[in-house]
């Protein structure tokens, strides 16, 4: 394994199971893009789709379901680190394919 | 920013840290610095550490070209903030501010290598697509690039991906050409770490 994907997979691991205001469960769910209730899950899903369209009612409606800012946070970090991944890895099994590797 | 933590929430040592950073470039905190330093243990620190590798680390890639796929990769998310910061890093390594604008104006006509094109546009697939295929990267090797180089500019794009997310869920404010020119200046003397 490469110094960056190990580094990449320690990021992975410390923001899914290490310490968080946030669940491990709620960290896993925001990664995964699903599993959330609203207004979270509409906050994640364009984290991870279109970032660019998150507005400040978005960040607002997710305060005011009773999250803390520390909460958004790590949620929106898990978001856009799964969104990432999940290009990452879907580029490396395509150059697998082509390597016939 | 939209979260008040990620302003001014960070613990006594960062906020001395940054009022000499404010005295010494005479620039205001860039907000991806705010974002890095507040709570670095959870995700500024380790992602630091995947960024630097990416964009410093060893590769056969330039700085400059690692700088240039991380401003593609941005305006392919539409972040303005990371579009205008890597257009500025990849200027001061290249020493070539039209060479750079060229490919963000027309990624086919610019005046750069078929590997490094051919890269760009496989990049800029990933990002507004979310998925590439065999075929892609077939065309890719085609093209010249190593399986290596393609592994590199993945790690690159992984990068630029979070942050512009990150840039634009939080709600970055987008400075002046000045405190980019001196974010660019202190990225191409120190890295990301």
């Amino acid at each position: 394994m490469t110094d960056v994907s190990r580094a990449r997979e320690a990021l992975v691991t410390r923001i899914l199971e290490g310490d968080g205001r946030a669940s491990p469960a709620q960290r896993r769910a925001a990664f995964a893009r699903e599993g959330l209730d609203e207004p979270l899950q509409t906050l994640v899903r364009k984290v991870a789709e279109h970032a660019h369209r998150v507005t400040d009612a978005d960040v607002a409606a997710a305060r005011a379901a009773g999250l803390s800012e520390d909460q958004v946070f790590e949620l929106v970090v898990c978001a856009a680190v799964g969104q990432a991944s999940r290009q990452y890895d879907a580029a490396l099994a395509a150059l697998r394919a082509a390597e016939g590797t | 920013m939209r979260l008040a933590i990620l302003d001014g929430g960070h613990g006594l040592g960062t906020k001395a840290l940054f009022a000499l950073i404010r005295a010494f470039s005479r620039q205001d905190v860039l907000d991806v610095i705010k974002l890095v330093k507040y709570r670095p243990e959870f995700y500024g620190g380790p992602m630091q550490g995947v960024t630097h590798e990416a964009m410093r680390g060893p590769s056969a890639w330039l700085v400059g070209d690692r700088e240039l796929m991380a401003a593609v990769v941005a305006r392919a998310n539409e972040c303005e903030w990371c579009t205008r910061a890597h257009t500025a890093v990849a200027e001061g390594a290249y020493g070539d501010r039209a060479k750079v604008s060229a490919v963000l104006t027309d990624l086919e006509s610019a005046p750069i290598g078929e590997p490094l094109r051919a890269t760009l546009r496989m990049l800029r697939k990933l990002t507004t697509g979310h998925s590439v295929d065999a075929d892609d990267m077939r065309a890719l090797r085609a093209a010249g690039v190593s399986r290596a180089q393609i592994e590199d500019a993945l790690a690159v794009s992984f990068a630029f991906n979070t942050t512009a997310r990150l840039a634009d869920a939080f709600g970055f404010t987008v400075p002046g050409p000045e405190a980019f020119a001196a974010g660019a200046k202190y990225l191409l003397a120190r890295g990301y770490r």
